[in-house]
């Protein structure tokens, strides 16, 4: 009775260590789902998302919508590129299609991954430390970075941009630039860069560097206000950058430059973390923690950028908003006008994209990776 | 190439019970020795599992941590190499909530809460023990009421044979990496009374091993298959203790010091295009503690506690790069350092009011601070303090087969801050409560119960980190349930000199979880009390012990069921992974240890499964998850005695099967290492 008592206990614990065994590790597996009408006509095919994936998880990941399908297809990287050890990356932090190329900054992994527009295949690996963000002009790109020359204290690097170009994927110059850059603009042979400072609570940066793209040298300082982040340039030349303020007393703010003076000419005392530019209209989303009722406080709007007057404080129309937990990307598709905001959660778990019509009525909704973010659409040619 | 492994090891663990089976016709004489897990007998009413005397020295492990991966219930987060960090987590209610206990007193780290078990050695302990709930006492101290589960290091006491006045043991370890560790220890007669110990450590290694990633295209060609070093993994380390032991009439007293000091690496997750950096940790651990208990009379006992600690640490990144021929910093840079300091003090009263019913009352004073100095970082630091106070009131009473235990826990917390807000101040009661059942006088079977609420204090972390901390956070509570039995089998019929099992079934609620709730900005997070877990599961040990002729026999088994769903909601808003399995919390998981003694030889099979789990991305999908481990350890040993003086020579082989396996994501473990022990005794 005892023996076969034993002989179950061993048995069970066999049969438990026999049950899940390890398999070979396949590369990551895309998937497709339909969510859309398929649609013939536009210049439009698709776009791009990157999924940032959080730190430390080497989980950012692309998607692609095909507007001819209407499907959405998770994580594409690995099946198109399955020989990159370790896949796409750290950290995804833009994603930018110029010419034929599609230009992924990868944050963690300190690289920006070139890819065939068409297929998502590697055409080159450039390494930059730290990169944030990438913006292009004439046949350069423009890849801001918090690295810098190393300080006797941490978090006093200054940070540069680094010139690339797009044919040879070669960085040629780097310029420094402010503390912690984040996004640019290209305006009439020069280049606007967001210092945000960052690494340096509570004395953030508070300056737009202006950067003369001949001489690659920084020409101005533009103060503007603290923790500069995000920026946008309508067709007058006008420059808006918004300020993430400080989570506690300064609010998150937006602000104007004027390229002609490269002075800031307004401060419009908006809430704006996040934005998108399409035609004269500017759409933002800003999220800010409330110590009161410790919760986020989520806002939206549209700003007429001829009158900077705000037209609506809602993007979304239908209610859909109250079930965005984290806004985080924004994205207006320049021909019809449809909206796309992902949802990053908690930046831990998996995320959603929902796409709007332009009058904020939700059009569909699926899932993500990841962090989802930054989008960039796939034109013809 | 695993279908090998697979067919090998399946043939092994399904012929073991034959093997016992054929064994039994030769039995013969019936040698009384040492258990490998203890149940302990009925007067614990609480779960219990315990590793001790030959089998702990004999296990193919030297830290604490990986000796806690034999008990059923418990996982350890390992981040891979001789100096990585380790912790213990035990039914996934998370490390914060077990307390660890060194000779008695808790190990405290007040910053964060987190306690490395990877740097206590093995070599100088005696037993783990480790309770669900609390340990199965009331005359101890309030400390030992108050987490959820209680892990308790015990180090050795001096024991001399004979006349012996001295002992000395001078050790040296090897391994197939580059690794040296000499140690000895010294324990020396002071008088009948009294005696001491000294004992010491070394540890150097430049931490390096090889880790393969590889995958395959689903048509089974390979996808990439690269194999690395592990850099930055290397440590230096120092250990001292000494203890001080004596005898008074009806009790005793001791008192002991201990250092550590260390510089190791901390190497990050391996990323893409990043498979190494820099990150290095300087550790500077001192704590001094006494301890004395004495029975004034038949009714009334006392027992006396204190302890200072300071704790020193300092964290360094500053790596660098090149872009276009100038030196840039790589990712974020810092320069830290932390100060902590804890003073403690316990005195703990029991009266038995008749034999069956005793009373105690614990009061305990503990006092913390946390000063820091930050290289680069702005923002001020809040310099907090804190002071708790915890009384508990207990009770035992027995009834013919019933135990009863319960307490209550007041706690008093007060915090003070040099700058910005401090927390408010926190008043807590908790109460425990324990009964055990033995129903037949006939036999050996037990059968218990408890239900246990506790909860724990934000850390200074959670409270003041720089644009992170909360210091509105209130505790987090646990609610532990536990339903369970034990059994000892009679074994005198049987050719069996030990048999038993042990099951406990439990539930967990876990209320106002400290979690890091999402901000606008992925670097900006606010740490709030949103968080919701439930957990249940399942834990079972048998316990072997047999004989062949001279062939002492052990085998430890354990299997863990364990199931933790996450119910957070944030702003009122279920996320996509609600009520998915928490990370890294395996559902099956289980352990085995087999230990043959013959004469001088000894020989130890060990064995851990973790299954299939999935990583901290959280959503129970396919992308996430992280893949089963086991890993084989073996480890021979042989002595010599040469008149007064004994060798000891062990070689251990460590992950057999040279699994390259992850425990936690991006973080690979060493595959296959041989490890070489010598040691010299007097």
């Amino acid at each position: 009775m005892k023996k076969s008592f034993i002989k179950i206990i061993i048995s069970l614990f066999t049969a438990i260590v026999l049950v899940s065994c390890r398999e070979d590790e396949t590369i990551f597996l895309s998937s497709d789902t339909n969510v859309a009408v398929p649609k013939e006509d536009g210049n439009i095919e698709g776009f791009y998302l990157l999924n940032e994936g959080n730190m430390g998880m080497n989980r950012a990941s692309i998607d692609v919508f095909n507007y001819r399908t209407g499907n959405y297809t998770t994580d594409v990287y690995s099946e198109r590129n399955p020989s990159v050890v370790k896949e796409l990356g750290d950290v995804g932090n833009d994603i930018q299609i110029y010419g034929n190329k599609v230009y992924a900054v990868i944050n963690v992994s300190n690289k920006v991954e070139v890819l065939e527009k068409w297929t998502a295949k590697r055409i080159k690996k450039i390494d930059i430390p730290n990169c944030r963000y990438v913006t292009f002009y004439k046949d350069k790109a423009y890849v801001s970075s918090y690295s810098g020359p190393v300080a006797i204290n941490p978090n006093a690097e200054i940070g540069f941009v680094a010139e690339i170009d797009t044919t040879s994927l070669e960085i040629k110059r780097k310029v420094t630039v402010g503390y912690q850059p984040e996004q640019m603009v290209v305006h009439n042979g020069k280049l606007y860069v967001a210092n945000s400072g960052g690494y340096r609570v509570p004395n953030y940066d508070r300056t737009v560097s202006v950067i003369d793209l001949e001489t690659f040298t920084e020409i101005k300082k533009i103060d503007v206000g603290i923790n500069l982040y995000s920026m946008e340039i309508d067709s007058r030349g006008d420059i808006y950058v918004s300020s993430r303020g400080d989570y506690y007393n300064t609010q998150p703010n937006l602000f104007v430059i004027d390229t002609n003076t490269d002075e800031k000419k307004m401060q419009l005392d908006i809430p704006a973390l996040g934005m998108c530019l399409v035609d004269d209209l500017l759409y933002y989303y800003s999220v800010s923690w409330s110590y009161l009722t410790n919760s986020n406080k989520i806002t939206y709007g549209i700003l007429d950028t001829k009158t900077k007057k705000i037209i609506s404080d809602k993007i979304i129309t239908d209610g859909t908003d109250k079930k965005i937990m984290i806004p985080y990307g924004l994205q207006v598709n320049p021909e019809t006008k449809e909206i796309y905001i992902t949802d990053a959660q908690n930046y831990v778990v998996t995320g959603y994209i929902y796409c709007f019509t332009p009058d904020g009525r939700l059009k569909w909704k699926t899932t993500a990776g990841n962090i989802p973010a930054h989008i960039a659409f796939i034109t013809k040619k | 190439m695993y279908n090998l492994k697979k067919t090998l090891l399946a043939v092994f663990i399904l012929g073991l019970p034959f093997w016992l089976h054929a064994q039994t016709e030769k039995d013969s004489s019936r040698v009384l020795k040492e258990v490998i897990l203890k149940g302990k007998p009925y007067q614990e009413v609480i779960p219990v599992q315990s590793l001790s005397g030959v089998v702990l020295d004999k296990l193919a492990s030297h830290n604490v941590a990986d000796a806690l991966r034999y008990f059923a219930g418990t996982q350890i987060k390992d981040y891979g190499g001789v100096g990585g960090l380790k912790t213990v987590d035990v039914r996934n209610m998370g490390t914060h909530h077990v307390g660890v206990f060194y000779d008695g007193i808790q190990l405290g780290n007040a910053q964060n809460g987190v306690t490395d078990l990877g740097k206590y050695s093995l070599d100088d302990m005696e037993s783990l023990t480790m309770y669900n709930g609390q340990k199965s006492e009331i005359f101890q101290s309030a400390k030992d009421f108050a987490s959820a589960s209680a892990i308790y290091l015990k180090t050795k006491r001096p024991v001399f044979v004979g006349d012996k006045k001295t002992n000395l043991l001078v050790r040296y370890k090897t391994m197939s990496i580059n690794y040296h560790d000499p140690s000895f220890r010294w324990e020396q007669k002071l008088s009948e009374k009294v005696s001491m110990s000294v004992s010491s450590e070394y540890i150097k290694s430049n931490g390096q091993y090889k880790f393969r990633y590889k995958r395959k295209n689903l048509d089974g060609s390979t996808a990439y298959d690269t194999t690395a070093t592990r850099w930055n993994s290397d440590i230096e380390a120092l250990r001292f203790e000494s203890g001080i032991y004596g005898k008074i009439n009806n009790g005793s007293w001791d008192a002991k010091v201990y250092y550590y000091d260390s510089e190791r690496g901390a190497p990050g997750a391996i990323v893409e295009n990043k498979f190494r950096d820099g990150f290095r940790q300087f550790d500077k651990n001192f704590f001094g503690q006494v301890f004395l208990t004495k029975d004034v009379s038949e009714k009334y006992k006392f027992q006396l506690k204190g302890k200072f600690a300071y704790d020193y640490t300092h964290y360094i990144a500053r790596d660098t790069t090149n872009v276009l021929g100038e030196t840039v910093t790589e990712g974020v840079q810092s320069d830290d350092s932390y100060y902590q300091q804890e003073t403690y003090f316990s005195a703990v009263n029991m009266y038995s009011i008749l034999p069956t019913w005793d009373v105690s009352l614990s009061t305990d004073f503990q006092y913390n601070k946390l000063n820091a100095t930050r290289r680069g970082i702005q923002t001020q630091f809040s310099f907090p303090t804190r002071y708790t106070a915890l009384v508990s009131l207990a009770t035992s009473y027995r009834y013919e087969g019933f135990k009863v235990l319960g307490n209550v826990l007041a706690t008093r917390v007060i915090e003070e801050v040099k700058y910005n807000a401090k927390a408010p101040n926190k008043t807590e009661f908790t109460p425990a409560l324990f009964l055990g059942y033995t129903p037949f006088k006939k036999y050996d079977f037990n059968l218990r119960a408890f239900a246990k609420r506790i909860f724990r204090m934000p850390t200074f972390n959670d409270l003041y980190y720089t644009m992170v901390g909360s210091s509105t956070l209130r505790p987090e509570y646990m609610n532990q349930y536990d339903v369970g039995f034990t059994y000892n089998f009679s074994v005198k019929e049987s050719f069996l000199d030990k048999f038993s099992i042990q099951a406990d079934g439990y539930y967990t609620y876990t209320k106002d979880k400290i979690v890091a709730a999402p901000t606008g900005n992925l670097f900006r997070w606010m740490m709030t009390n949103i968080g919701q877990v439930k957990g249940k599961g399942i834990e079972t040990v048998v316990n072997l012990g047999t004989h062949i002729h001279k062939v002492n026999l052990d085998a430890n088994l354990t299997y863990t069921y364990s199931q933790s769903q996450d119910f957070t909601k944030v702003s009122g808003l279920q996320m996509s992974s609600y009520g998915d399995q928490i990370p890294y919390t395996p559902w099956h998981s289980g352990s085995g240890i087999l230990n043959a003694g013959y004469e001088s030889w000894n020989f130890n099979y060990s064995f851990i499964y973790v299954g299939k789990r999935y990583n901290g991305n959280v959503n129970n999908i396919k992308v996430n998850e992280v893949q089963p481990w086991y890993t084989h350890d073996l480890a021979v040993q042989k002595s010599f005695i040469f008149k007064k003086y004994k060798l000891n020579a062990m070689v251990e082989v460590n992950n057999a099967f040279n699994q390259q396996y992850e425990v936690i994501y991006n973080y690979p473990m060493p595959g296959r290492t041989f490890k070489f022990i010598i040691g010299f005794e007097l």
